[in-house]
């Protein structure tokens, strides 16, 4: 990738030696950060880097405790975003901003409509954002109801959003969490375009590959410290996550060769309706042995969830089988599925893993609230929950230590995926399943939680893992099913699956 | 874990000072009403706290406040376990007419049974009346809150028809039940009362209320139902996940509810009443107990001082034309601590936006402050590169 587009002589943000203090904390400890015209700037650290502290302070959200803030060469005071707009500074939240029922115009000129007297200009407004698509590339349908439309999309709204206001350094936070790997692709492509027009792009993120594929130069933090700023070309990816680290990452996850032992789950010919009633498991047939991961890989929607849904006792299939252990669960209640040998780290953590508002230790029991030690005769024995949560919080390297009474809803993404899987490996079933497990965890999180999957399957576990990170399916799945329109339609052994072929089979193409 | 201390310190006496502040504010605006209508506002408040403070007006506060203390741990019980009981009122009044029957039919019976039968009685029509609406949530989907509402009209209507029916209506001219028998009354003696200068309605209700307060706290903090009802209220998904049947909690929460509202009923006719009128409107305990378990903030404990401090102000408020000054301040006041509670929530949440964001911030900042033992293990990692 040249740099044909970046202008070296023009600087258009310069941070320099930022220090951001909270208290005694230090978030931001002397931070520099030089972004040019036309250029991709990534800015790479572990979850709590103080990427976030960083990048707010660039917004306006925050100010900073010393350190400047320059824009094209000018010393800037950012109050508020206001002031951060008016400078052509515009952010893409992680979690977009946009009215659900409105449409991507009316989204778009949100708090600038255009006016003809007192009226809105709605006609006008529209043929704003019809050019403004135009010029940059961005295809959408403006009179699409955001709620209609992808994520994508809606994230492409969003970039429309801060263009329309004229920003021309855009602030882009983990964009790509919520996008499927064509998505992903259309997004690096569109970021291209805009540096091309002479945009600037700041990329916060903790996806290495993403970076190789779409930055110019990347800007290291680690726990509040800059740590470098390198040229992309002149990178690895290891040499990326080791700097960002601090240590050496192996992506490489070691698993021994194991023979599969007998099948714990055995799902025959099952069929489900989705939530509108369209049939969306269309007669599924799975075996997961002891000892081996079989790794589901799809695009959402070819019917994972209802799977998982429908094994795990959360829904109920129309027809079918599921056998764990020789027991049916199919179509009984969680808790007997639970008693039979299924455990699941489920897709979404806030949703269904945890109870946001209690404590860590009541949450490491929430299957077993009323099991002995934790439970005599109905009521609670408080010492034996906390000493296994203190033992929990331990050995699965819960952060903050100590938080074995904090509500969880307080701790971050991957602490909380670290109280679900501590309580899943505790609860020690023969039936695993994974479902996104690393879903919007940094490289260090994902290591450990790629090592757990691989000590339970080493145990003896059979692991059933569902993901749309191909990488992750690749790299731990000693099998690879394909799943397409409520069907597997694929059964690759994990060693020799090919990214390209994959992605075929996922979109329905071929069939192996 | 000093600092997670401190917080939560904070927190919770953040909240108490709202409520303190709330009442301030309350008794403030009274004495601007009372200021405006050319009342003196030192009269007025100098004969509330004049008429709570002798031996006989703390009797009268403990028998007003004992059914509202009830009501509060039932509204309290329930905003605990996510659902909202606004049919406390309706739970009460079947409560009441169910401990009233019982002790007129059953009033030949000896008094150590009758009471308990009574107490029974009414908790049995309270959690009833809260099942069933419980039951139409979980089976058809249908609000509670819309439900409870029409059950309080139901239960009322209910109430005075049974009032009306021969055999429980007063044969005299009056226009309720006839009173319930000596022995089904948890009056104190007659000569307790006298030598101690006591109300003569003062009863011993107060110490069920006691043990209601420890039992819903006992409940909510110690006991795997708790933690069920608790993890039900905040995350259903997640409670379900974790194999606790959702439905049937639901249905447990509202009739645990329902019963302490109908128990509530219970003292009150037992205790103050002794027979129930054929009504026009409808009493308000119920909604009483939203305001308590409110002032309380859904704390067991909580809804014991806030039920007694509504026992106070309704008692001393019917005082209040002595000095020439309107009851309805007592309304006045109640309402503008309800007002400014309520409103310090809103406010919460409007600076929430905000504070989520630092929350957020700090939240990153925080997993990598040394706090911890197992943090130094990892950040020696960290260092070693």
């Amino acid at each position: 990738m040249g740099k044909e587009h970046v202008d070296l002589t023009k600087p258009v943000i310069e941070m320099r030696n930022i220090v951001k203090k909270f208290g005694h904390f230090t978030a931001n400890d002397g931070i520099n950060l030089t972004v040019h015209k036309g250029e991709i700037h990534a800015i790479l650290g572990e979850n709590g880097a103080g990427k976030s502290t960083l990048m707010n302070q660039l917004y306006g959200l925050i100010k900073p405790t010393s350190g400047d803030i320059l824009v094209h060469g000018q010393k800037i005071e950012m109050n508020n975003p206001r002031d951060a707009i008016k400078a052509g500074i515009g952010m893409v939240h992680q979690h977009f901003m946009l009215v659900q029922p409105f449409t991507v115009t009316e989204n778009i000129v949100l708090g600038t409509e255009p006016v003809k007297g007192v009226a809105l200009d709605m006609a006008a407004a529209r043929q704003n954002v019809l050019d403004i698509s135009k010029q940059y590339g961005l295809s959408i349908d403006p009179d699409a109801r955001i709620e209609d439309i992808s994520v994508g999309m809606q994230q492409r709204v969003e970039i429309l959003k801060a263009l329309y206001r004229g920003a021309d350094i855009l602030i882009l936070d983990e964009p790509t969490s919520s996008l499927t790997p064509q998505e992903i692709l259309e997004l690096i492509q569109i970021m291209h375009k805009l540096t091309a027009d002479g945009k600037s792009i700041i990329l916060i993120t903790h996806k290495l590959k993403e970076i190789k594929e779409s930055a110019d130069f990347c800007t290291i933090i680690r726990l509040g410290k800059y740590i470098d700023t390198v040229d992309v070309e002149q990178v690895t990816e290891s040499d990326l996550a080791n700097l960002m680290v601090g240590r050496n990452v192996t992506f490489k996850v070691d698993k021994p060769e194991m023979e599969p032992g007998e099948v714990v789950l055995e799902v025959k010919d099952l069929h489900a309706k989705d939530y509108r009633g369209v049939e969306i498991l269309k007669g599924l047939n799975l075996k997961v042995r002891r000892g081996e991961i079989v790794g589901i890989a799809g695009i959402d929607g070819n019917g994972q969830t209802e799977l998982v849904e429908i094994i795990t006792g959360l829904k109920k299939g129309t027809a079918g089988e599921v056998l764990v252990g020789g027991v049916s669960v199919y179509n009984k209640p969680p808790r007997f599925g639970f008693e039979h040998g299924v455990s699941s780290i489920p897709a979404d953590r806030q949703k269904h893993g945890l109870v946001l508002a209690h404590s860590v230790e009541d949450n490491l029991i929430l299957q077993n609230y009323k099991r002995d030690p934790y439970a005599k005769g109905g009521i609670l024995q408080r010492k034996p929950i906390f000493a296994h949560a203190e033992e929990a919080v331990k050995k699965f390297d819960i952060r903050p230590g100590g938080s074995e009474k904090r509500a969880a809803g307080t701790l971050s993404g991957g602490n909380q995926q670290k109280v679900i899987i501590a309580r899943e490996v505790y609860n020690d079933k023969d039936l695993l399943i994974a479902v996104n497990p690393t879903r919007g965890l940094d490289v260090g999180a994902i290591e450990y939680v790629h090592a757990y999957l691989v000590e339970q399957r080493n145990k003896g576990k059979a692991i059933l893992l569902v993901s749309f990170e191909l990488d992750e399916i690749m790299s731990l799945s000693d099998v690879i099913e394909v799943i397409f329109d409520g069907q597997l339609v694929s059964r690759v052994p994990g060693k020799e699956a090919d990214e390209k072929q994959l992605g075929l089979m996922m979109a329905g193409g071929d069939k192996a | 874990m000093k600092q997670k201390r401190s917080v939560v310190e904070i927190i919770s006496t953040m909240r108490f000072l709202h409520i303190l502040l709330a009442i301030l504010i309350g008794f403030l605006i009274g004495a601007g009403f009372l200021a405006i209508m050319g009342i003196s506002v030192g009269d007025a408040y100098g004969k509330l706290l004049d008429s709570v403070t002798t031996v006989k007006g703390l009797s009268y506060v403990v028998v007003y406040a004992t059914p509202y203390i009830l009501t509060g741990l039932s509204v309290a019980f329930s905003f605990k376990t996510g659902v909202f009981n606004i049919g406390a009122e309706g739970q009460f009044v079947v409560g009441s007419m169910a401990a009233a029957v019982t002790g007129i039919l059953l009033g030949n019976l000896p008094k150590p049974l009758l009471i308990p039968l009574c107490f029974l009685a009414a908790m049995l029509a309270g959690a009833v009346w809260g099942i069933i609406v419980g039951f139409l949530k979980t089976k058809w989907g249908i609000n509670e809150v819309l439900a409870m509402i029409m059950f309080n009209w139901i239960a009322f209507y209910l109430s005075n028809y049974i009032a009306g029916l021969p055999g429980i209506k007063n044969t005299g001219t009056a226009e309720a039940t006839q009173t319930i028998s000596e022995n089904a009354r948890t009056l104190l003696s007659k000569s307790t009362i006298a030598d101690l200068g006591l109300a003569p309605t003062a009863n011993w209700g107060i110490l069920m209320a006691l043990g209601a307060m420890l039992l819903v706290w006992f409940i909510i903090d110690k006991t795997t139902l708790g933690y069920e009802l608790k993890a039900v209220g905040s995350n259903k998904f997640a409670a379900e996940y974790g194999g606790i049947g959702v439905n049937k909690s639901i249905l447990t929460a509202l009739a645990i509810s329902g019963a302490l509202a109908g128990l509530g009923g219970a003292l009150q006719v037992m205790g103050m009443g002794g027979r129930i009128s054929i009504f026009s409107s409808q009493e308000g305990f119920g909604f009483g107990g939203i305001v308590v378990a409110l002032i309380g903030c859904s704390n067991p404990f909580g809804a014991l001082a806030a039920g007694l401090f509504y026992g106070a102000l309704t008692y001393g408020g019917s005082k209040l034309n002595l000095v020439g000054a309107p009851t309805q301040l007592i309304s006045v006041i109640i309402g503008t601590v309800v007002f400014f509670i309520a409103i310090s929530v809103v406010l919460e949440r409007l600076g929430g936006g905000l504070r989520a964001r630092k929350n957020v911030i700090n939240r990153e900042d925080a997993e990598k402050a040394p706090a911890g033992g197992p943090q130094k293990e990892s950040s020696k990692e960290g260092d070693a590169q």
